[in-house]
C-alpha cells in the first residue's frame, strides 16, 4: 500500500512537471549555440522569467525534435544554421506544428584556414572543387580526382599536400560548405546545376573528418603546419594569434568583409519559434525582441562579441518586425 | 631410444657450462619479465602523473580572479549596475575617449562586476553613495593577460636622455645610442619578409605561366583564348608583384634615420615616461613618431634612466587584449590597483557564457541528483537480482539465458541506453526532458548489469560453511540470505556499485538523446528539474572558443575527480564497516 502511494505521488510529480515548465526550452544548431545561450543568459539577467534551456543537437536534430508536436514537452525553438527544408516544414505541420515564425538572425562565415606560419592561401572556390571533389571535370570528362599538390590545383598556390581537416556529414557546416563552397565551385569549374548538386567531397583521405569540435581542428592545424582546415569564423576571431585565414576569391575572412556580403562563403543563421506557444511559456515574446536587440546583434553587442555576424539594417528591421507581428510562414516560401 | 639415456640426469648435467648457460637463461628471463612489469608499471604511473600535472596546472590558474579598485557613485535605488560600472571606468580614466578606447575600457571589465553589486544590492550590502571604493571583476581577456597569457611586457631601461616635441596628435621623441634598434630591425625584417613572401607569390606566378604556355602548343579554338587571357592575367600579377617587393627594398636599404612604420603584425613597443605611456608607430634608429595611450604629466624631455622602453612581443593581431588595455592595465598594476583574490565564484555560481563567470554549482548539484536516482535504482534492483540468480533461482536453460543476456548488456554502448531512455523514459513515460530523473534512469540501466555481475561474483564467494551453518540453525533460507550471506558479500557488492557508479558519473553519450548536454543556468532543486552534470559541462567547456574556459574545463575536470575520490572514500568506509574475517 505504501510503495503504491508513493509511486503514485512519483508518477503525479513527473505528470506535473511535464505539464507546467517555466522555462524556454532551445534546441537545435551548435553553430548557433553559443550565440543562443548568450542571450538566453541575458534574457535571464535582464527579465524576471527563467533562463531558458538551450541544447546543441544540430540543425536537423533540432528541427525534427521541434517538429515532433505542440504541447510543453516539445521544444518552443529550434536553431538553425540553414533554413528549414520542405520536408521538415511538412512534418511540422502533419504534427499540428502549424504556425512558425521564421527569424533570420546573422551570418555565420565559414573559414579555411591554416597555421599562423604557414604560407598564405589564396584559393578560388573552383579550387576548392578540384581539389576537395569526389570526381573532378578534366578536359570535358569526369574522373576521380588525383590531385594531392595543392600546386597541381593550380600553379600559383603553395606547394604542399592536399590536407584538410573538416566537419563530417552531420554538420551544418559541412553543409554549407558543400553548398557555397564546392557546388559553387563546381559550377565554375563549367558543371550545370544538376551535376553540380552531384558533388560530392572525396573520401582517399585528402579529406579529414575531424569531428564537430572546432578547437580540436584549431590546435590540429597548430601542430601540423602541413593541413588546412575548414571551421566558423568565431573560431578564427578567437585564436587570430594561432591561426589565419585563407583569402578566398581574394576576399579575407573579416567581420566586414562576411558582413556585407563579399566574403563568398557565408551562410544565414535562423531561429524558428512556435506560435503556439507563445502565451503558454512565458517569455518567448521577449527573448526574440532581446535576441533582435541593439544590445545583443547591434554594433558592440554582446552576440557580436562572440562572433556573430549581424543582419543588414533593412533585413533585421524586417524580420523585427515579423516579431512583433507574429507574422507566421505561409508555406509558400521557396523552401528546399 | 637413444636420447632419452642421454637427457637423463646425471651430475654434469646440472654442473657443466651448458649448465650454467641454461640457468643464467632462466634468471635473465625472469629479470626481464619482472623490468617489464617495471616498465608497464612506470609507464602507467608516469601517465596518470602527467595527466594529474596537465590538469591541475591548469586548475591553479582557474583558482583566483582578478579585480581592478575603482570609485564609482552608486544612488540608493540604483538598478542598472551596468551602467554604474561603466560610468566608474570612465571617470578612472578620461583619457580614454572616443568609441574604440571607450570600448577597450569597459572591454576591461567583467558583466559579473555588476553582477556582484546586484547581488549585493539584493542582500543589502551594497554601500551607497558618491566615490565608493569598489572592486570590479575583470573580463576574461584581461585576466588572461594578468596571468602572462599574451607573453610578459619585457622593460629595457633608457640610458641616454629622451626629448618629447608634440607632433600632429602623438610627438616626436629623440634620444641617442641605438635605443630603438630593436623597433627598427624588426620592422626591417618584417618588411623583408614580407617581400620575400612577395617574391614567392611572384615564382608561382611564374611557374603557373611557364604551365600554361607549355599547355599552351596543345590546345585550340576558345580554350586557346582562355589560356592566353590567364597567362596575361598571371604575368600583370607577377608585375605588380615585383614592383611592390622593389618598393619595399627600398625601404630597408634606407639609412638609419630612415621612420620605418610599425604594424599591428609586429611586436608592440610602449614608451613609459612622465607617469604615461605611448606607442611607437613609426622608429627610426633614434628617432620614433608616438601616440599617447595612458597621458604624460607633462611633454618636458627626461633624464637618462627614467624613461623605459617596453616590449610585447606578441603582435597586436594576435591577442584579444589590445595595446589600449595593456598600457592601462600596466598603469593600475604599478599603481596597485589590481587584485588577485581566490575564486570562490567558481562553486557559487553555475554555467555561463562568460568564462569569468562560470561555475561548476548547477552542474555539481545535478551530477549529484542524477547519481541519487541511478544509486537508489541500480543497487536495490542489482542487488535483488543477484541475490535471487544466486541463491533461490533453479539451474536451468532459462536463467543461463538470463546470465549471457545480463553479461552482453554490460558491453552494450552507452549511447544505446540513452537512444532506449529517450523511447521509453521520455516519450512514453513523460519524464520531463533534461531532468535527473530521466538521466538517473538512463544510468541506472546502463549500470545495472555492472551491479549484478559484482554482486553475483561477491555472493558465490561467501563460504558454502557459512550458509549451512546457518541452516543447520534452524534459520530459513531468507534468514540466511538477509542475516549472513549478503552482509558478508557486502564489501564486494559495494565495490562493484562504486565502479558502475563511476563509469556512469563520467558518462556524457547517453544523456544526450535525453537533452541533459545542454546551457541550463539555474541550479536544480529536485530530480524533476531541468540539469546538466559534470562531464557534460567539461564537454560544453571544451567546445567554447574563448580561451578562458580551457583552464575552467580543467578546474571541472578536477572537481569531477574530486567527486569520484569521494564516492570512493565512501565506498572504502562502508567496506571496512563491513569487512568480517574469518
Amino acid at each position: 500500500m505504501k510503495t503504491t502511494l508513493a509511486l503514485a505521488a512519483v508518477a503525479s510529480l513527473v505528470a506535473s512537471a511535464a505539464m507546467a515548465r517555466d522555462e524556454i526550452r532551445i534546441v537545435g544548431s551548435s553553430t548557433v549555440f553559443p550565440f543562443s545561450t548568450a542571450v538566453a543568459e541575458q534574457f535571464g539577467k535582464k527579465t524576471d522569467f527563467e533562463t531558458p534551456v538551450v541544447e546543441a543537437t544540430g540543425s536537423g536534430g533540432g528541427l525534427k525534435l521541434f517538429c515532433a508536436g505542440i504541447g510543453a514537452e516539445h521544444p518552443d525553438i529550434a536553431n538553425s544554421s540553414r533554413r528549414i527544408k520542405q520536408k521538415e516544414f511538412d512534418l511540422c505541420k502533419s504534427n499540428g506544428v502549424k504556425d512558425i515564425i521564421e527569424v533570420k538572425l546573422g551570418f555565420d562565415g565559414i573559414v579555411i584556414g591554416n597555421a599562423i606560419d604557414s604560407p598564405a592561401f589564396d584559393l578560388s572556390r573552383k579550387d576548392i572543387y578540384k581539389a576537395l571533389a569526389a570526381d573532378v571535370a578534366q578536359y570535358g570528362r569526369m574522373a576521380p580526382n588525383a590531385f594531392d599538390n595543392w600546386i597541381q590545383v593550380n600553379p600559383a598556390l603553395p606547394s604542399q599536400p592536399i590536407e584538410i581537416l573538416g566537419p563530417p556529414p552531420t554538420s551544418g557546416t559541412r553543409d554549407a560548405f558543400e553548398e557555397l563552397a564546392l557546388q559553387k565551385g563546381a559550377r565554375a569549374a563549367g558543371l550545370d546545376k544538376a551535376e553540380a548538386k552531384e558533388v560530392e567531397v572525396r573520401s582517399d583521405g585528402a579529406y579529414i573528418e575531424s569531428g564537430e569540435n572546432d578547437n580540436l581542428i584549431v590546435s590540429k592545424l597548430e601542430a601540423d603546419p602541413q593541413k588546412l582546415g575548414i571551421f566558423g569564423f568565431s573560431f578564427l576571431d578567437q585564436n587570430a594569434d594561432r591561426i589565419k585565414g585563407a583569402m578566398i576569391e581574394g576576399v579575407e575572412p573579416t567581420f566586414e568583409n562576411i558582413a556585407s556580403g563579399e566574403y563568398p562563403v557565408s551562410r544565414d543563421l535562423w531561429f524558428y519559434v512556435k506560435k503556439g506557444h507563445i502565451g503558454v511559456i512565458p517569455g518567448i515574446e521577449e527573448y526574440m525582441d532581446e535576441f533582435l536587440s541593439e544590445d545583443a546583434i547591434g554594433e558592440d553587442g554582446y552576440a557580436v562579441e562572440k562572433g556573430l555576424i549581424p543582419l543588414e539594417e533593412d533585413e533585421l528591421s524586417k524580420f523585427q518586425s515579423a516579431v512583433a507581428n507574429q507574422t507566421v510562414m505561409t508555406g509558400s516560401e521557396d523552401l528546399h | 631410444m637413444t636420447d632419452t639415456v642421454q637427457t637423463s640426469p646425471d651430475a654434469s648435467f646440472h654442473s657443466g657450462d651448458a649448465a650454467k648457460a641454461r640457468l643464467r637463461k632462466r634468471r635473465n628471463a625472469e629479470t626481464r619479465l619482472r623490468a617489464y612489469g617495471i616498465i608497464a608499471i612506470t609507464l602507467a604511473a608516469l601517465a596518470l602523473v602527467s595527466l594529474l600535472y596537465n590538469i591541475f596546472a591548469r586548475t591553479a590558474k582557474a583558482a583566483s580572479e582578478h579585480y581592478i579598485s575603482m570609485e564609482a557613485d552608486i544612488a540608493p535605488d540604483e538598478d542598472n549596475f551596468l551602467k554604474v560600472v561603466k560610468s566608474a571606468a570612465k571617470e578612472a580614466f578620461p583619457y580614454a575617449s572616443g568609441r574604440k578606447n571607450r570600448r577597450a575600457i569597459y572591454g576591461l571589465f567583467s558583466d559579473g562586476a555588476a553582477d556582484d553589486m546586484r547581488r549585493a544590492a539584493e542582500e543589502g550590502t551594497l554601500q551607497t553613495g558618491d566615490a565608493v571604493p569598489m572592486r570590479f571583476l575583470m573580463s576574461d581577456t584581461a585576466d588572461l593577460y594578468m596571468r602572462g597569457e599574451f607573453g610578459k611586457l619585457q622593460t629595457q631601461p633608457g640610458p641616454n636622455a629622451l626629448t618629447i616635441e608634440p607632433e600632429g596628435k602623438g610627438f616626436t621623441l629623440r634620444t641617442s645610442g641605438d635605443a630603438f634598434a630593436d623597433a627598427l630591425g624588426l620592422a626591417r625584417t618584417e618588411l623583408a619578409n614580407e617581400a620575400a613572401t612577395l617574391r614567392r607569390q611572384k615564382a608561382r606566378q611564374s611557374v603557373g605561366i611557364e604551365t600554361l604556355e607549355k599547355r599552351l602548343s596543345d590546345l585550340t579554338g576558345p580554350e586557346r583564348d582562355d589560356t592566353l587571357a590567364q597567362i596575361e592575367g598571371f604575368k600583370a600579377k607577377r608585375d605588380q608583384l615585383e614592383t611592390k617587393a622593389n618598393a619595399l627594398d627600398t625601404l630597408i636599404t634606407g639609412d638609419r634615420d630612415t621612420r620605418l612604420k610599425l604594424s599591428n603584425r609586429m611586436a608592440s613597443f610602449f614608451v613609459a615616461a612622465n607617469g604615461g605611456i605611448l606607442k611607437l608607430t613609426e622608429v627610426a634608429a633614434d628617432t620614433a613618431l608616438a601616440t599617447p595611450l595612458v597621458p604624460m604629466e607633462s611633454a618636458s624631455g627626461v633624464g637618462g634612466g627614467d624613461w623605459s622602453l617596453r616590449i610585447l612581443e606578441r603582435p597586436e593581431i594576435g591577442r584579444p587584449v589590445k595595446d589600449m588595455q595593456v598600457a592601462i592595465l600596466e598603469t593600475l598594476k604599478s599603481e596597485g590597483r589590481i587584485e588577485e583574490i581566490a575564486n570562490w565564484r567558481f562553486f557559487s555560481l553555475s554555467d555561463s557564457t562568460q568564462p569569468e563567470i562560470a561555475g561548476i554549482k548547477g552542474a555539481l548539484i545535478g551530477s549529484m541528483w542524477t547519481m541519487l536516482v541511478t544509486f537508489c535504482l541500480a543497487f536495490p534492483i542489482g542487488v535483488m537480482a543477484a541475490i535471487y540468480l544466486e541463491e533461490f533461482a533453479p539451474r536451468n536453460r532459462w536463467t543461463d539465458f538470463v546470465e549471457v543476456n545480463i553479461n552482453n548488456l554490460a558491453a552494450v554502448p552507452s549511447i544505446v541506453f540513452g537512444l532506449l531512455g529517450l523511447a521509453v523514459f521520455i516519450n512514453f513515460f513523460g519524464t520531463p526532458r533534461s531532468s535527473p530523473l530521466a538521466g538517473g534512469l538512463v544510468l541506472a540501466l546502463m549500470t545495472l548489469p555492472t551491479v549484478i555481475i559484482a554482486a553475483r561474483a561477491s555472493i558465490r564467494a561467501v563460504p558454502p560453511s557459512i550458509r549451512s551453518a546457518a541452516l543447520g540453525l534452524g534459520a530459513s533460507k531468507t534468514q540466511t540470505v538477509f542475516h549472513h550471506v549478503l552482509p558478508l558479500a557486502m564489501p564486494g557488492i559495494l565495490t562493484g556499485t562504486i565502479i558502475g557508479m563511476a563509469q556512469a558519473l563520467g558518462e556524457t553519450a547517453p544523456l544526450l538523446m535525453i537533452g541533459m548536454v545542454a546551457f541550463i543556468t539555474a541550479v536544480p532543486e529536485g530530480i524533476t528539474d531541468s540539469a546538466t552534470v559534470l562531464p557534460v559541462q567539461v564537454f560544453n567547456w571544451a567546445n567554447a572558443s574563448e580561451r578562458a574556459f580551457d583552464m575552467r574545463t580543467a578546474a571541472a575536470i578536477a572537481v569531477l575527480l574530486l567527486f569520484l575520490v569521494v564516492m570512493n572514500a565512501i565506498a572504502i568506509i562502508l567496506r571496512k564497516q563491513f569487512e568480517r574475517r574469518w
